[in-house]
């Protein structure tokens, strides 16, 4: 294993202290692995709080700022967060209109996000509302699974969301767009490579050089199977073939995401943008906005995925509002 | 013969699962990466050492709902992932249904642990056969109960070798909940890794009880 790191036990309170060093304007809680915004969430305006196991930067923690979170709090690589943090960050972000979670459809994220829950109302009184995200195609929904998992429209409910908070309306507004963006999004990913857990030292599977997983999460886990390595104009098939074959997204503007799994560079994610965005015009798919780049990464994981998501007016306007965090920044 | 544990068993119990876990952390994280995400040996040693940390550094607990209600909020606080309220559900329950007293006869040692099988129930509404720790945990409490009449020890072993059984029997399963369900019938093949720690767990209580 070759990693930037001193040691594997210290990797996330390692990298919360580069956090804090590089963004001055965010306030970080070490002891807790919570990032909030440096002045605190304006009062009376609802605080949006999401959270996860670590390895899936710039998620959560680069999403904090105007515009999107108010507090994401760092669970270990690959794992979720404890209630006792959760809760803690739930208690300081809120600003008295309430605290909407947004929690990543996993096993353990969402017991852990339920007994925060649990506890904070019982504790504190604050307001909790829930969404939890679910858009990945590649996971067949059924009593059989865990359920799909929640990935890339989790990015795009947190700006969209974040929006909305921002505007001031109120937590059951926001959470009726958070769900409505999660409800009317879809994703699907690929891994060409595995990844390295720094706890584990080597790669989460084997892959060899001529082949691929197909229906990847974002935690290194292997996909739904394994085929032969294609071209970018194959693979681009394989991601969006499944998204459509999920829902409509002819009847109006659609939010585009291709999103690099933390091992691709750019040339690749553009090269493969390129060939998703001729795939959608030749389904009468019309692009309202579209991003390019590593949002919601599996550490070093070389692949990508994609998320459509189905827009209106409303939607696209709350995109569009002025963002200023680390990980996504425009119109300030 | 054994005829109860005592408040000092139950602790030698938790530091005999805390070895076991810290032994096989690799192993554990190993059988993870085949069909999860390659945390369970890390998780369970770091949750088991912060549980025998704070009952080293802690006034020692009188009464076997206090020593138990400590360990499942300190899993609970410092393991995150599934494992954390999990395990940390079935400890909590396994107190609270143990109650203040300062030792278990076998009876009570079964309502206690059945207990705690709701918990993990409760939580993470697994179904038998679902390739999870319930797959260990629970033809591990039918044992228990069914040897007790030949006393403790033999119920502990009992208990030990059903939950190796249904550790083994996870191999051919096809995962339908946790984060091995995405796999689909890629699942199968693997030892579950939450029935195998929790194998440990009851290979701990064998090793404790003889």
């Amino acid at each position: 294993m070759k990693k930037l790191i001193n040691s594997p036990d210290a990797v996330l309170a390692d990298s919360l202290i580069g956090v804090a060093a590089a963004h001055p304007e965010l306030r970080v809680d070490h002891s807790n692995r919570i990032i909030y915004r440096g002045e605190g969430t304006k009062t009376g305006k609802v605080a949006l709080i999401s959270g996860g196991g670590s390895g899936h930067e710039p998620l959560h923690g680069g999403f904090v700022g105007f515009g999107m979170l108010d507090a994401a709090i760092s669970g270990e690589v690959f794992t979720s967060p404890t209630p006792d943090q959760i809760q803690e960050a739930t208690k300081v972000a809120d600003a008295g209109a309430g605290v909407l979670h947004i929690v990543k459809n996993y096993t353990g994220d969402v017991m852990n996000f339920d007994m925060a829950a649990e506890l904070a109302g019982a504790d504190t009184g604050v307001t909790v509302e829930t969404v939890v995200t679910n858009d990945d195609v590649a996971v067949t929904d059924s009593t059989w699974t865990a359920g799909r998992r929640g990935v890339g429209v989790t990015v795009l409910l947190e700006k969209i969301a974040g929006a909305a908070a921002e505007e001031g309306r109120d937590l059951a507004a926001v959470a009726a767009i958070a769900r409505s963006v999660n409800e009317n999004g879809r994703s699907m990913g690929m891994a060409l490579t595995s990844c390295t857990v720094p706890a584990a030292g080597k790669p989460t599977f084997d892959l060899p050089d001529n082949e691929m997983e197909i229906g990847v999460g974002i935690h290194g886990e292997p996909g739904r199977r394994r085929v032969a390595l294609a071209p970018a104009s194959d693979i681009a098939g394989m991601l969006v073939d499944p998204i459509l074959a999920d829902l409509d997204f002819t009847s109006g503007p659609t939010i585009v995401m291709l999103n690099g799994m933390g091992g691709s560079p750019l040339i690749e994610l553009y090269l493969m943008y390129g060939e998703v965005a001729r795939l959608l015009e030749a389904a009468g798919v019309t692009v309202g906005r579209s991003l390019v780049g590593n949002y919601i990464t599996s550490l070093d994981m070389a692949g990508c995925s994609l998320t459509l998501l189905r827009a209106d007016d409303e939607v696209l306007s709350l995109w569009d509002a002025p963002v200023n965090t680390a990980g996504l920044r425009w119109g300030m | 013969m054994t005829a109860s544990v005592s408040l000092a068993d139950l602790t030698a119990w938790l530091g005999a699962f805390r070895d076991l876990v810290t032994e096989n952390r690799d192993y554990l994280t190993e059988l993870d990466s085949a069909i999860g995400d390659a945390d369970h040996g890390a998780n369970m040693a770091r949750g088991m050492g912060a549980v025998l940390d704070k009952l080293g550094q802690a006034e020692p607990a009188v009464t076997v709902d206090e020593l138990f209600k400590g360990v499942g909020m300190t899993l609970v606080s410092s393991v995150g992932g599934a494992s954390g309220p999990l395990y940390g559900t079935f400890f909590l329950r396994f107190g609270v249904a143990a109650g203040a007293v300062s030792e278990l006869d076998g009876p009570a040692l079964s309502s206690a642990l059945a207990a705690g099988l709701g918990g993990v129930i409760a939580r993470g509404k697994a179904e038998a056969g679902d390739k999870t720790m319930l797959d260990a945990l629970a033809p591990a409490l039918e044992a228990f109960d069914d040897a007790l009449a030949d006393g403790l020890p033999a119920a502990a072993a009992a208990a030990a070798s059903a939950a190796a059984a249904g550790r083994d029997a996870t191999l051919d399963l096809v995962a339908r909940k946790g984060r091995a369900s995405y796999l689909g019938e890629r699942s199968a093949g693997h030892l579950d890794p939450g029935a195998t720690s929790t194998a440990y767990l009851f290979e701990a209580l064998a090793g404790v009880v003889a």
